[in-house]
């Protein structure tokens, strides 16, 4: 019971969560058939990356600044690719009418 | 040095902080798993901002109120009503029957995907939890996890990637511009 009260504390628990949200993100990754929903799972492999970084930080890095900066870089580099990804998404739409990424298979040349 | 230390007189505050700390655990894994399960989109985005949020928390029991506020004034803020104005723009249901021809072995795919998965999570699961991880040699003060200690080391030591990741926004916010303005020409 008082190991369940301290659970907090555990980086194991931190670690086990990240790889659930990887796989999460890679089950999707797979079984997604829109561009928009394979991008909600990228950005559940991107949070899986940050809580691992933030775990680690936590309990076994010696200076804690490192891992709050990176976290914040992870961050803005997914916000980044939301702005991409999404602009592709609406071009796509735009040629094609669906987002299914079934239907994309022309190369202009 | 930490946030949410139970040394008051509080009598259940030990039990208090471990119910929250569960129950930003179960928002995380429910917003995951609606993410990544739900067949229309926009309840997919939901459970992202599900997860996002029991992300926050978790960031706040990991010393970190700084990045808990990032955490959802980008993604919750930024990042999903950002996907949400997408789904607005395209035609995002994945059930569409009449258009979809069946397929010849459907639970297949569904098979590999979570053999996949399942080999991922098991895999890093055990790697992570039967790792014995050593604790810091210098211990680390209580300063070192204060906001100023972040806006120090930004501004002085990686000040040069403060930089360029402003630069990399730029140029993805352009680059989003031209791209969604590009395709509009051809209608």
């Amino acid at each position: 019971m008082n190991h369940l009260l301290q659970l907090h504390q555990h980086v194991g628990v931190y670690l086990v969560l990240a790889a659930f949200l990887l796989a999460a993100g890679i089950f999707g990754f797979i079984r997604r058939r829109t561009l928009i929903g394979m991008l909600i799972a990228g950005e559940l492999i991107f949070s899986s990356a940050a809580l691992n970084f933030m775990a680690l930080n936590r309990f076994t890095a010696p200076d804690p600044t490192v891992g709050q900066i990176f976290v914040l870089f992870i961050m803005g580099l997914a916000a980044a690719e939301v702005a991409i990804a999404l602009s592709i998404i609406i071009a796509v739409y735009r040629n094609y009418r669906s987002i299914q990424p079934k239907g994309l298979s022309d190369l202009k040349g | 040095m930490n946030a949410l230390a139970a040394t008051t007189a509080f009598p259940f505050a030990d039990y208090l902080v471990a119910a929250i700390f569960l129950f930003f655990v179960a928002a995380t894994v429910g917003g995951a798993l609606i993410a990544a399960l739900s067949t229309r989109i926009i309840r997919g985005v939901s459970g992202l901002a599900l997860c996002c949020i029991g992300l926050a928390g978790l960031y706040y029991f990991l010393n970190s109120p700084f990045l808990a506020l990032m955490e959802i004034l980008i993604y919750v803020g930024a990042v999903c009503v950002t996907i949400v104005f997408g789904v607005m723009l395209s035609e995002t249901d994945e059930v569409r029957p009449e258009r979809c021809k069946p397929k010849s072995y459907p639970i297949f795919g569904f098979l590999i995907a979570v053999a996949v998965a399942g080999a991922v999570f098991l895999g890093i699961a055990q790697l992570g939890h039967g790792t014995p991880w050593l604790n810091p040699s210098t211990p680390v003060t209580a300063d070192s996890w204060k906001v100023a200690a972040v806006g120090n080391a930004l501004l002085t030591t990686y000040s040069m990637a403060f930089e360029l990741i402003s630069l990399v926004l730029l140029v993805a916010i352009l680059g989003a511009l031209a791209i969604a303005r590009g395709g509009r020409d051809k209608k």
